[in-house]
């Protein structure tokens, strides 16, 4: 078995010991890349992996101390700034960009001994469901190369689970860190809003993003998560919670946790075969003495518009900023303001960015700001109460992640309303600012994996990884 | 037909906070370009805003100088437009919920009567960088990015003002309450006060409003005057022939004296202002506003009005010397238990800012403290120098940084009070001067004077002028 194989626990106990050291994990993880690349349908799951910056990383590391990690490499979605190197955010804007900073919490995974290793591919800007959005191609699901990998965090999901990186650090704004997981079988965790600091993140819809761990085990998600969070002055919007070690919450048993199921995720468009895997999940934790209720999120069918309302509104300003005048690419060559604006972001874009820009353009402007911004924020603060209210009843929320399993590449790529809706039973999570994770549990009669997704209060992390791991242990055991 | 002028003001001034709006960069003026940025004023891609303390504190402190009501919560909105300074391609700014309300500013209108002028808001944003283009039109344009994120407070006023000369007033009133609160230096040459003025014209006693025309970007009172009087001057020729005035925004040009058209689109700019989801609401307890409010210190009109009457100034004693807190506090601190404050006055009013304006120098690098200028009146009283003196002995200290005594003692100014010296002195000049003291004796009277300068020129200035005028009199008598 090869290092690029191993999980986060087995690998921190290695380097630990002295048995091998960083470089030995790289090696593996290179080969592994090669190999892949060597296959007729290549994952693509890195925007950049460059052996030379990564030795780089490697001698600067924090040695210091005894740290989390030990030196363990983690591949960063590249939508997160990393100090000298390339940060592209799938984009042909920022193709050549290379970020004169760290993030914040890139910042805390050296802290904590971990090694930044290689860019990740993703959906532009992170706008997607499918990571078909993508400058530099797209990328592939591991467990069925003609699928997709799921988006935006889709290199990442692709890479940890095909081993090409043992653990990545991604971002979720309406659904990209769990979706994906979801579709590549691995688990991924959105924390709550406000949790990781947003200080170097590219900022997609800034009341959404957040960033969070997608890894082969949950355990290893708690740990990445250990690594990355905390309050951060630098950003306005991070929380000054006190952060509990949510490693020592994996393996807790679940007695009298009350576990809440929305009739509302159950409805129309739910595939059957998504159902069953989920229901499957649901007994595991029925088994596992932790009480099922019935519960209503009444407002869930407003949570698609609001949040492509919302997101778009702050992304046309957020994105506002490439302008090819300070940095990245120019791709014109123009005496005239107006022309270089103009091409410069017509050329830079891809069309779903493009048409996110100009949804949230008409949403701001006068005249239509009342109708449509004003509006979904009243629903957001609906959706916000649903979920309030819900928690005082039950302490975990279950739900499918996506209505289906991976599509084919290329087959909704043409229907961006479709896809759209895909997001249904992620968006409002992010509407509400809470945690939820997606948890493997099972595969489809194609051998597609499935997630459940797990949704629990503020701050309340702590729950997820008591239930995830149950559901991790019990859907291992079916299989 | 009679027309009046509505006049409004749009009126930014930067807030003199040590680091910029929402980073750590310095806000210091005339630097390097681009050596006080960052990730955030830069506008690189995933840095964030964190709203300075600094600027807050000041931005109350304007609006309860303003008497606005200050809102207990304020948000920030993100204003968009493109352009090559503004580096997020937004400015942050406040939108629907200013930090400031409704106050208001009490002026002279042209009768010398007190006038309220309202204050809609005054909120706070961030400046945008400085372009700088190539001398040749062709040529490429550079920007500096070191006044990008500075805080700036915008005040609005209501369409309260009349004439040209209320507009200076008013200006003039609000720079000297945002220099007394030490919220701006109001520096005009550093851009640190600019002002947009909206003009309409009306028939004299209607009640609605005519087309406006908007003059952006002054930063001159002298020129908003000008720009003003002229428009008032331009659109009543218009509206007299009959003719219609469209909304335009227009510069004023300097070297032509005149307002002309901005060339820009016409289309109307929709800066789809929203709330910036990367900075949350600012939020304030009623405490806090008033530990603000009990730290306002003594606004110009009350500390024109005290001075006068404690001190037994005059209007337009209290009206040079209120100018600037800085002045005022100085005569306060000279004058403070003197037995003649007047006297103080008289010599700040003339010799200080005398001093002042031909050293280009602010009061503040002044060597002469009102300490040492007390010590120099000390002196004059006991008469250890005269007046005369005293004005050399001044100059001096403003250059060397002395103290007066020290001066005097160095240079040996000590007025002569000896009147064996000076009777030495008298009868010398005397006999030096024979026919002039004939003349004198003969009932030429005026020649008194010249004997008392040539006895003051032997003295080198120094004798005791009472004494020698009694002296020389009673020998010239005798
Ligand atoms: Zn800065």
């Amino acid at each position: 078995m090869g290092l690029n194989e191993c999980t986060l626990v087995e690998l921190t106990e290695k380097l630990r010991i002295g048995e091998i050291t960083t470089s030995d994990i790289i090696r593996d993880i290179e080969s592994a890349i090669t190999q892949d690349e060597g296959n007729k349908y290549p994952l693509n799951a890195y925007t950049s992996f460059d052996i030379e910056s990564i030795e780089k990383e490697i001698k600067s590391q924090n040695k210091k101390e005894d740290t989390l990690l030990k030196g363990v490499p983690i591949a960063i979605k590249d939508i997160i700034n990393v100090m000298d190197t390339p940060t592209t955010c799938g984009s042909g804007i920022l193709k050549d960009y290379i970020s004169p900073y760290d993030a914040t919490a890139i910042k805390n995974l050296r802290k904590n001994g971990g090694v930044p290793a290689g860019k990740l591919n993703m959906d532009e800007f992170a706008m997607g469901s499918s990571n078909e959005n993508s400058y530099f191609g797209v990328v592939r699901n591991p467990h069925d190369r003609k699928k997709i990998p799921g988006g935006s965090s889709g290199g990442a999901a692709a890479a940890v689970s095909a081993n090409l990186a043992v653990a990545a650090l991604a971002s979720d704004t309406g659904g990209s860190i769990r979706q994906p997981a979801s579709m590549c079988g691995i688990f991924g965790i959105k924390p709550t809003y406000g949790r990781v600091s947003r200080f170097g993140l590219i900022a997609y819809a800034s009341s959404f993003d957040q960033i969070g761990p997608i890894t082969n085990t949950v355990m290893d998600g708690a740990i990445l998560l250990d690594a990355v969070s905390g309050y951060d002055p630098k950003d306005s919007t991070s929380a000054n919670e006190k952060v509990p070690c949510f490693r020592d919450f994996v393996g807790k048993g679940l007695g009298g946790l009350r576990i809440g199921i929305p009739e509302e995720y159950f409805g129309e468009g739910l595939n059957s075969e998504v159902r069953d895997i989920v229901e499957r999940g649901i007994k595991i934790l029925s088994e596992a003495n932790a009480s099922v209720k019935r519960i209503a999120l009444k407002y869930t069918r407003y949570a698609i518009a609001c949040y492509y309302i919302i997101a778009t509104a702050e992304a046309s300003s957020n994105l506002a900023r490439f302008d090819g005048i300070r940095y990245g690419t120019r791709f014109v060559d123009t005496e005239d303001l107006e022309t270089l604006y103009r091409e410069n972001r017509n050329i830079g874009f891809g069309d779903e960015v493009k048409r996110r820009i100009l949804l949230g353009t008409f949403a701001l402007s006068s005249g239509y700001y009342d109708a449509y911004y004003l509006k979904a924020q009243r629903a957001r603060t609906l959706i916000r109460e649903d979920f309030k209210e819900a928690f005082r009843e039950v302490d975990i929320i279950v739900t499918p992640v996506s209505p289906i399993a991976a599509w084919d590449i290329g087959e909704l790529i043409d229907d961006p309303l479709q896809m759209y809706l895909s997001d249904v039973y992620t968006v409002p999570v992010n509407l509400a600012g809470l945690p939820a994770a997606s948890v493997p549990c099972g595969k489809t009669k194609d051998r597609l994996p499935v997630g459940v997704q797990l949704i629990a209060d503020h701050f309340n992390e702590a729950d997820i990884f008591r239930v995830a791991r149950i559901i991790e242990e019990g859907e291992k055991g079916a299989e | 037909m009679s027309f009046e002028a509505v006049i409004g003001l749009e009126i930014h001034i930067q807030l003199n906070t040590q680091t910029k709006t929402f980073c750590s960069c310095s806000t210091s003026f005339g630097d390097k370009p681009n050596s006080h940025t960052c990730p955030v004023c830069l506008g690189l891609p995933g840095a964030l805003p964190v709203f300075n303390e600094q600027a807050l504190n000041k931005g109350i402190m304007a609006g309860l100088a303003l008497k606005c009501e200050v809102a207990e919560f304020s948000i920030f909105a993100r204003k968009n437009y493109f352009y090559p300074d503004l580096p997020k391609s937004y400015q942050i700014s406040q939108y629907e919920s200013p930090l400031n309300k409704g106050g208001y500013v009490l002026i002279n209108d042209d009768e010398g009567k007190k006038r309220k002028v309202g204050i809609t808001r005054a909120h706070l944003e961030e400046d945008a960088g400085k372009l700088i283009h190539d001398e040749n039109p062709k040529g490429p344009s550079f920007v500096d990015f070191n006044r990008c994120g500075v805080p700036l407070l915008e005040i609005v006023t209501e369409p309260d003002i009349r004439t040209p000369d209320e507009a200076y007033r008013f200006l003039q009133a609000i720079k000297e309450m945002m220099q007394y609160t030490e919220v701006s230096e109001c520096n005009m040459e550093k851009g640190e006060l600019r002002v947009d003025v909206n003009i309409s014209m009306r028939n004299f006693g209607d009640q609605g409003f005519g087309v406006k025309q908007e003059i952006k970007n002054m930063n001159s009172f002298a020129n908003v005057k000008r720009a003003l009087e002229y428009e008032v001057k331009r659109q009543t020729k218009i509206l007299r022939s009959g003719q219609k005035l469209i909304q335009q925004t227009r510069l004023f040009d300097v070297s032509k004296s005149a307002t002309v058209p901005m060339r820009m689109k016409e289309e109307a700019h929709d800066y789809r202002y929203f709330p910036d989801p990367d900075l949350v609401p600012v939020t304030l307890t009623h405490d806090q506003i008033e530990r603000i409010q009990n730290s306002l210190p003594e606004l110009p009109q009350n500390k024109r009005e005290r001075l006068k009457k404690q001190y037994n100034l005059t209007d337009y004693d209290v009206e040079v010397l209120c100018s600037s807190h800085k002045l005022a506090n100085y005569f306060e601190a000279a004058a403070n238990g003197y037995k003649s404050p007047k006297k103080i006055a008289n010599w700040i009013l003339s010799e200080l800012i005398r001093v002042l304006n031909e050293r280009r120098i602010e009061i503040d690098d002044c060597k002469v403290t009102p300490t040492k200028l007390r010590d120099l009146f000390d002196l004059m009283d006991s008469k250890v120098i005269s007046g005369k003196i005293a004005k050399a002995v001044f100059d001096d200290m403003v250059e060397s940084g002395q103290s007066a005594s020290e001066i005097v003692e160095k240079k040996g100014l000590k007025q002569v009070t000896d009147r064996a010296e000076i009777v030495k002195v008298i009868v010398e000049t005397i006999e030096e001067n024979e026919k002039v003291v004939r003349d004198y004796r003969d009932g030429k009277k005026k020649v008194f004077g010249f004997l008392v300068g040539k006895v003051m020129q032997k003295t080198h200035g120094k004798a005791s002028p009472k004494l020698v005028n009694e002296i020389l009199r009673e020998k010239l008598e005798s």
